[in-house]
């Protein structure tokens, strides 16, 4: 640990507090882990289902701090040369092609010392990351999306903040980063790669929690349409659908019904615009059935 | 910041026996997060009960279907420590309502009602406990608002009145539970909201109204069903010690859950647990199978694209490798003693079937019927579960497992269809009721097919015993495993691609 490193938050409420400044509200979990992190400095893992805000966390936290957002997006087949350093192929070999149309005179100690310097480095994000100088918030997204062997590329950045290059030596991180990396759970992760980050899951919102986010994401909303809609999506997320409405679709579904003018949701407007929660055939007509034929098991007794 | 041995050494101990109840229970701590967690708990205000379990969440605890594990354990070990539920432990239960009580005053000051006032006025003297009707007040009151200190209230009290609790008697929780909310009512508490509900709006709600209404009060009702439980477990813990109330309530994760002996909420869960897995498992495959798409350097075409460059091989260009994709045949018993675990395997070869060529499902009880139509076309795979246990023709004689002539059915009808690419996966307890085992058409099926695997759901030392001929099969096999639950599963189907 270093011993001079000064902290970025007092306290997990201080979070708290940064974070809602930036629209962003955490609950104790978010908060508390994302304090831990910057107290030791360990990097974030940020699992849960997809639109519930998890690279928004990020985001937001840079915003917070002021710290330059770096982002790595993950995907199948991204090797070391996309995410850490490249060396500059083409540029290597004109630099060889000019010495050769120049003369025999060099030697071959000063060309490989020359082509592997500095000039011929591409830096990708991760080496970006541990190169600055500002302060950064390092976001490697999805990275359930890479194939476990090229997890492990990870794995010196996220436990040393380091990157070492063969020909070129070890590169230090001159300030510690806060890392977070999502993923969205397709594959169990390494346990390596767990045991170097904190774990955070972030579900769906609570009633009241997701009331709030309502109301501070969508201008104009009245109070008693915001807890209409928590309400309805929390009834929705308790039926058994094959993909339940994430906060952003509940965002979208809010806006919807501000622009249209409803204050008061009524049967037929809920269900006619259902399609904006929900994506799959089977799961709306599911949603319209549950939602329409409301006999409840005591009006029948 | 202090450091962890200027703390009193009782702190280091709990938290010592926390981590080694979580290994005990099954999960994965290890060395370095066991210090992580150390660590964390040193920058978190002790106070701060949420702060301090997220703490040690974070460090301890890397995946969410371990975490109900956790929280139970996290209760059991640091249930009585939290500021609003201070309690004597070595004292007799009335001395620590007298605690409890007295902390509730404030939470009171904020709901009116008159039956709390009474309640906690004669809890905090040490007085008789409330009246039933009292309680009744309180919980109609309670589910009304949602209101979580009311909440608490009647939990501590109707358990204190209902459960009747004995020091040191060997019940589970699970009792005491059942005492106290079949004295509490709670459906009639929940009809009356309702009609009351109804009443307000003049009688008639929609039924969007009603459904929303109906739901907010069963969400009220479940959080009251988890404090009474969190109560009657507190309770249990101050009777009997940390250690034994979490030896009590450990439970198998869900992925240790056995298939055949799973409860019916165990058997919920599993059903949960098994849709991210196989998705998780045919994600998985899928990139096995594109892992090293990156084949070996194509020469020619490299120098090729060369030329662009002067001669100079600036662009390297790669063969692609050529995908197998092989075919696989599911031969599964659905008699009633391997149901359960037939259902959870057509499940996962549904879910991973868009990684093979062909995928094609059997299902037998005594006679043998082809159900891959049913999987064909649909998007809803328990609809599909459903019509194959309900129209898939399987009893041939008397509906009791004859594996023999389920075999002889498939090798006259199927068997010309198995070739070399074929994997023939067969699921079953091999419980013959005695009938001949016709082993010899495994021998055969082997000799046409790529592999033949045996999956069974029963322990290995079981193998054999009574009517079980699963050896007399197995001699013939590439393998026999033992599937008893979600971990044994996922690893044979990890090594089967």
């Amino acid at each position: 640990m270093l011993p001079a490193m000064s902290y970025r938050f007092e306290s997990v409420s201080t979070v708290r507090d940064g974070l809602r400044k930036v629209d962003y509200l955490a609950d104790d979990g978010i908060a508390g882990v994302a304090f831990l992190a910057d107290r030791l400095q360990k990097p974030v893992l940020v699992e849960g289902p997809a639109g519930t805000g998890k690279t928004q966390l990020a985001k937001s936290i840079a915003e917070v701090t002021g710290a330059r957002l770096i982002r790595l997006q993950c995907y199948e087949g991204l090797d070391e040369a996309k995410a850490l350093y490249e060396w500059n192929y083409k540029k290597q070999l004109l630099r060889i092609q000019a010495e050769r149309m120049e003369g025999d005179s060099t030697d071959w100690a000063e060309i490989t010392d020359d082509i592997f310097s500095d000039e011929f480095l591409l830096t990708r994000p991760l080496l970006e990351a541990i190169q600055a100088d500002d302060p950064v918030v390092l976001l490697i997204d999805e990275v359930d999306r890479v194939e476990v062997e090229t997890e492990a590329l990870l794995l010196e950045i996220l436990s040393d903040y380091q990157v070492s290059i063969p020909e070129f030596g070890t590169v230090k991180a001159k300030q510690i980063p806060l890392v977070f990396l999502t993923s969205n759970n397709t594959r169990e992760l390494s346990e390596a790669l767990k045991r170097r980050c904190l774990f955070l899951h972030i579900d769906y919102p609570d009633m009241e929690r997701e009331r709030e986010i309502v109301l501070t994401k969508v201008p104009d909303i009245s109070e008693s349409l915001a807890d209409q809609v928590a309400r309805i999506v929390r009834t929705i997320r308790q039926l058994e659908l094959k993909k339940a409405p994430s906060v952003s679709e509940t965002l979208d579904w809010a806006r919807t019904l501000v622009l249209l003018g409803i204050e008061q949701i009524t049967e037929a407007e809920a269900t006619e615009t259902l399609h904006i929660l929900l994506k799959y055939q089977t799961d709306i007509a599911k949603a319209t059935k549950e939602l329409t034929a409301g006999q409840s098991q005591w009006q029948k007794s | 910041m202090t450091t962890a041995v200027e703390k009193p050494t009782p702190f280091l101990d709990l938290l010592g026996g926390f981590i080694q109840e979580l290994r005990v229970a099954g999960l994965p701590v290890s060395l370095t997060e066991n210090l992580d967690g150390m660590l964390a708990v040193q920058h978190i205000p002790l106070e701060d009960r949420e702060a301090f379990k997220y703490a040690l969440a974070a460090t301890l605890v890397k995946n969410q279907s371990h975490w109900k594990a956790f929280e139970t354990v996290f209760e059991i070990y640091f249930s009585m420590r939290g500021d609003e539920y201070e309690m004597n432990k070595d004292g007799d239960a009335d001395d620590a309502d007298a605690d409890e009580d007295g902390n509730d005053d404030e939470g009171d000051g904020n709901d009116e009602g008159e039956g709390d006032g009474d309640g906690s006025g004669r809890g905090g003297s040490g007085g008789p406990p409330l009246s039933p009707e009292e309680i009744a007040a309180m919980l109609y009151q309670a589910l009304l608002s949602g209101d979580r200190e009311l909440m608490r209230m009647v939990a501590r009290n109707s358990v204190k009145r209902y459960a009747g609790m004995e020091p040191g008697r060997p019940v589970g929780g699970t009792y005491y539970l059942y005492r106290t909310l079949r004295n509490l009512d709670l459906d009639g508490v929940l009809a009356r909201l309702m009609q009351e509900a109804r009443d307000q709006v003049g009688g008639q709600m929609t039924p969007l109204e009603e459904r929303l209404a109906n739901d907010e009060y069963e969400n009220n009702a479940e959080k009251l069903r988890k404090e009474i439980e969190a109560e009657i477990r507190r309770r249990l813990v101050a009777d009997r010690g940390a250690e034994a109330m979490a030896k009590t309530l450990r439970k198998p994760l869900p992925e240790d859950v056995d298939f055949m002996h799973a409860s019916r909420d165990e058997m919920a869960n599993l059903r949960k647990a098994i849709y991210p897995l196989t998705r998780k498992l045919a994600a998985r495959l899928q990139r096995k199978r594109r892992h090293g798409r990156i084949g070996p350097l194509d020469f020619r075409r490299t120098i090729r694209h060369s030329l662009s460059y002067g001669g100079v091989p600036a662009e390297l260009k790669f063969r692609n490798p050529r995908p197998n994709k092989p075919e696989i045949m599911v031969v599964a018993d659905i008699s009633g003693s391997v149901a359960a675990f037939a259902r959870f395997t057509l499940h996962l070869v549904y879910a991973i079937s868009n990684q093979f060529s062909k995928v094609r499902a059997f299902v037998f009880i005594d006679g043998l019927d082809e159900v891959t139509k049913y999987f064909e076309n649909t998007e809803d795979i328990l609809d599909a579960i459903h019509k194959v246990n309900t129209e898939a023709d399987v009893v041939w004689v008397d509906g009791h497992s004859d594996y023999g002539h389920a075999f002889e059915v498939f090798w006259e009808n199927f068997g010309k269809e198995i070739g070399p690419k074929t994997t023939v996966l067969i699921l079953g307890d091999a419980r013959n009721n005695y009938h001949a085992s016709q082993a010899w058409i495994m021998k055969a099926i082997k000799a046409k097919a790529r592999s033949v695997f045996w999956l069974n759901p029963e322990p290995r030392s079981y193998w054999d015993t009574g009517d079980s001929i699963v050896g007399e099969y197995g001699q013939h096999l590439d393998g026999t495993f033992e599937c008893r639950n979600l971990r044994q599963l996922e690893a044979f189907v990890d090594n089967l691609v």
